[in-house]
């Protein structure tokens, strides 16, 4: 007996459940830099190419669900 | 009334696949000729740049020097120190190899990066994978930098459980992420400027009256997301050579 259903594109509510990780991911990653330049604002400089890389590397995983969404998809 | 695209909407994947140049060679695509077309202009442009170099540079050598200088301090001596500057020059080919091919996602007319091809992607970090492994091997033989990157300074009992991540970590994930990494990006860069612009062209045609007006609205937010292309374009470029130093760095590294 079927009590639900799910019709259509599953990989579009995939893509929308791994995109939560990541979003919450890059939020931590802009909030620690705002923090800690307020703190001490001269070290805004030498923390940034943390942010790129922090950034990047956590994208990957959001982008690596829309990549997968159509690898895996029809 | 404009001129309607014969492609279909949403986008799919059929047009990462475009039909050969020419019938006779098979392998010829839009993504050979722009891999060509890159190494092309990059071999031209720093040939030129250096012809006759002068004391105070010109601007074509400044900044081709300004590139050099780029990939030597920030990413090869950032990440390795001084005895990094032997790889500078890789690093700085590397960096603007990338950067050209995804640039060429946003030009117009061209609008197709190869990187947005998994080949392509996939052979850089295959020739970063080997080119860490390699100068690791080189410097401390096989077994010392085999022991030195996959047995961590653990208490004996957990090792069992951290030697497998370790190996799956340096050795497996990081070739797949630096690819995966590039090329993902590409991709959903071309696919999301692909939708809003085929977008404006279907609700430009729609039958409802009240949907034409919108289509500018789409087209409006294909502009601004080629904007923020351009800034995911020089960041991937960027972090691709970043990480490939640090996978090198880490490679040389002496022990704690």
């Amino acid at each position: 007996m079927l009590l639900a259903e799910v019709t259509g594109s599953l990989s579009a509510v995939g893509y929308g459940l791994a995109a939560i990780g990541p979003g919450i991911g890059v939020g931590i990653i802009f909030a620690s830099y705002i923090q800690s330049t307020a703190r001490q604002p001269e070290s805004a400089r030498i923390t940034l190419p943390y942010v790129f890389i922090g950034m990047a590397l956590v994208e990957a995983l959001a982008l690596l669900g829309i990549a997968f969404g159509y690898a895996f998809g029809k | 009334m404009l001129a309607v695209p014969e492609t279909e909407f949403p986008p799919s994947i059929n047009e990462f696949y475009p039909p050969p140049l020419w019938e006779a060679l098979p392998w010829l695509t839009k993504f050979t000729l722009l891999v060509w077309v890159a190494a092309g202009v990059l071999i031209i442009f720093f040939l030129l740049a250096y012809r006759h170099p002068r004391m105070v540079p010109t601007r074509t050598q400044w900044l081709a020097e300004s590139i050099y200088g780029f990939g030597r301090e920030n990413v090869a001596k950032g990440m390795m120190g001084p005895e990094g500057v032997r790889f500078a020059p890789y690093f700085t080919t590397l960096f603007s190899f990338i950067l050209l091919t995804n640039l060429f996602g946003i030009i117009p007319g061209i609008q197709m990066s190869p990187n947005s091809h998994i080949a392509f992607p996939i052979m850089l970090a295959v020739i970063s994978y080997i080119m860490f492994n390699y100068v690791g091997v080189r410097r401390y033989g096989a077994a010392k930098y085999f022991k030195k990157s996959l047995v961590p300074p653990a208490p004996w009992y957990v090792l069992p459980l951290l030697i497998p991540i370790e190996f799956f970590s340096t050795f497996i994930v990081r070739p797949v992420t630096l690819s995966l990494r590039l090329f993902a990006n590409m991709f959903a860069g071309h696919m999301i400027l692909a939708v809003f612009t085929l977008a404006g062209f279907v609700l430009l045609n729609s039958s409802a009256w009240y949907l034409k007006p919108i289509s500018v609205v789409s087209w409006a937010m294909a502009i601004a997301l080629t904007f923020l292309e351009l800034l995911v374009i020089v960041l991937q470029a960027y972090i691709f050579v970043i990480l490939t130093s640090s996978y090198v760095a880490g490679a040389l590294a002496e022990e704690h």
